[in-house]
């Protein structure tokens, strides 16, 4: 979001401009994440800087995040220079499994925090040989709520929803849903168990949140079925090299879009500077 | 549960601008949050509660503003408000829109006691 020239105002928010104030009541129409927000955008540039593609991984806990990470590292391993950076409450289980397949992994334990954000990545970053690396995932704290509200600088988002969740999540959790660029339905190969399960609802979900991402099936048991998600991946580590060519990096899809997004039919009422707007008395 | 670290952030951008202007105090600080912010004004108020203990904005009131979520049809450019998971347009009934208001999470203003 720009805390500055003032299109953080909405038609929702506008008429506050204008209530009167005792005090000296200071504008500021700041963002609450603007400090998560700075930090974000220098990771983007750092990651930028050494071309390196990041993704960050969301999901409700056990949806299979890390399992996808160990197929995708099995299938990409020779395609990809690949770095892992592993948020949980507590344990070193999940950078262990990544280590294992020979990979860079550092484990972020965020104690209570249900939820990675942009300094805490930040610091991870500098762990990792990013020179050495082409792709990095986040795989953030298992939570369908908190995450969605932290830009970590990464460039897009990829969801994951197992069948055994239930196919209306994403009405039920639409602040994550609505920020998903790839969504990605796991464990599919459990469909003929959970048979109320229907892919068809998960997309006229996605679509009632104004959300046409691309959604796959994906299982990584048994023989792993991630076709779709390693084509995916390949095209947007194309785009991505391509974009840095022209000055350009992808943005995951996030929230505050009211706020950002060239409202055509909304004109721009007035320019605040950030604390500087001092009312009238 | 993230509504206590945001509320601590909250507090280090207040106390920026109240050392900005001098102020003694902040008697008020000013939020608005939208629906689609993932953050619930309720647990805000009782994280700020917390928050503000032993800081200038110890005695503030907090006010949050929330919004209506409120669509404009990509397709027939109607203007319409609806709920958080259904943003489709009230008019034609396309998903095909752009999110006018709904996910603002913004200070919009402090009110500081600045007297000598």
């Amino acid at each position: 979001m720009c805390d500055t020239c003032g299109c953080n105002i909405t038609p929702g928010n506008r008429h506050l401009l204008d209530a009167p104030a005792h005090g000296t009541a200071i504008d500021v129409l700041q963002g609450l994440l603007s400090a998560n927000d700075r930090a974000a955008e220098h990771n983007r540039t750092h990651l930028n800087q050494h071309r390196v593609l990041a993704i960050n991984l969301m999901s409700a806990p056990g949806a299979g995040k890390t399992s996808l990470l160990e197929a995708t590292i099995d299938l990409l391993q020779a395609e990809f220079r690949i770095g892992v950076i592993e948020g949980d409450l507590e344990t070193e289980n999940d950078a262990r499994r990544i280590r294992a397949k020979g990979v860079p992994a550092i484990q972020i334990s965020t104690g209570s925090a249900c939820h990675l954000d942009a300094h805490m990545v930040h610091h991870a970053l500098h762990q990792l040989p990013l020179a050495k690396l082409d792709v990095v995932f986040i795989e953030n704290v298992g939570n369908l709520v908190c995450p969605a509200s932290f830009d970590l600088g990464h460039h897009r988002n990829v969801t994951l929803l197992s069948v055994t969740e239930g196919d209306d999540k994403p009405a039920k959790y639409p602040v994550m849903f609505r920020g998903t660029d790839m969504l990605l339905i796991s464990k599919i190969d459990l469909l003929p168990v959970f048979d109320d399960f229907n892919p068809q609802q998960v997309q006229q979900h996605m679509r009632h949140l104004a959300n046409n991402a691309p959604i796959m099936q994906i299982a990584v048991r048994h023989g792993a079925q991630i076709d779709p998600w390693l084509h995916w991946l390949r095209e947007e580590y194309r785009q991505f090299q391509e974009g840095l060519i022209h000055g350009n990096s992808p943005r995951p899809r996030m929230q505050n879009t009211a706020a950002t997004s060239p409202a055509e039919a909304t004109p721009r009422y007035r320019q605040v500077s950030t604390h500087t707007a001092l009312l009238p008395p | 549960m993230h509504e206590l670290s945001l509320c601590q952030g909250l507090i280090t951008q207040v106390q920026e601008i109240a050392a900005q202007h001098q102020a003694r105090a902040v008697d008020c600080i000013h939020l608005q949050i939208g629906p689609l912010s993932g953050v619930v004004p309720e647990l805000l108020q009782s994280a700020f509660s917390v928050a503000r203990l032993h800081s200038i904005a110890e005695d503030a009131s907090l006010i949050i503003d929330t919004c209506p979520v409120r669509v404009q049809c990509r397709q027939c450019g109607a203007q319409t408000d609806t709920t958080p998971n259904h943003l489709v347009c009230g008019s034609c009934g396309d998903w095909r829109t752009q999110l006018l208001s709904g996910d603002e999470l913004l200070l919009l203003r402090v009110v500081l006691n600045t007297e000598q």
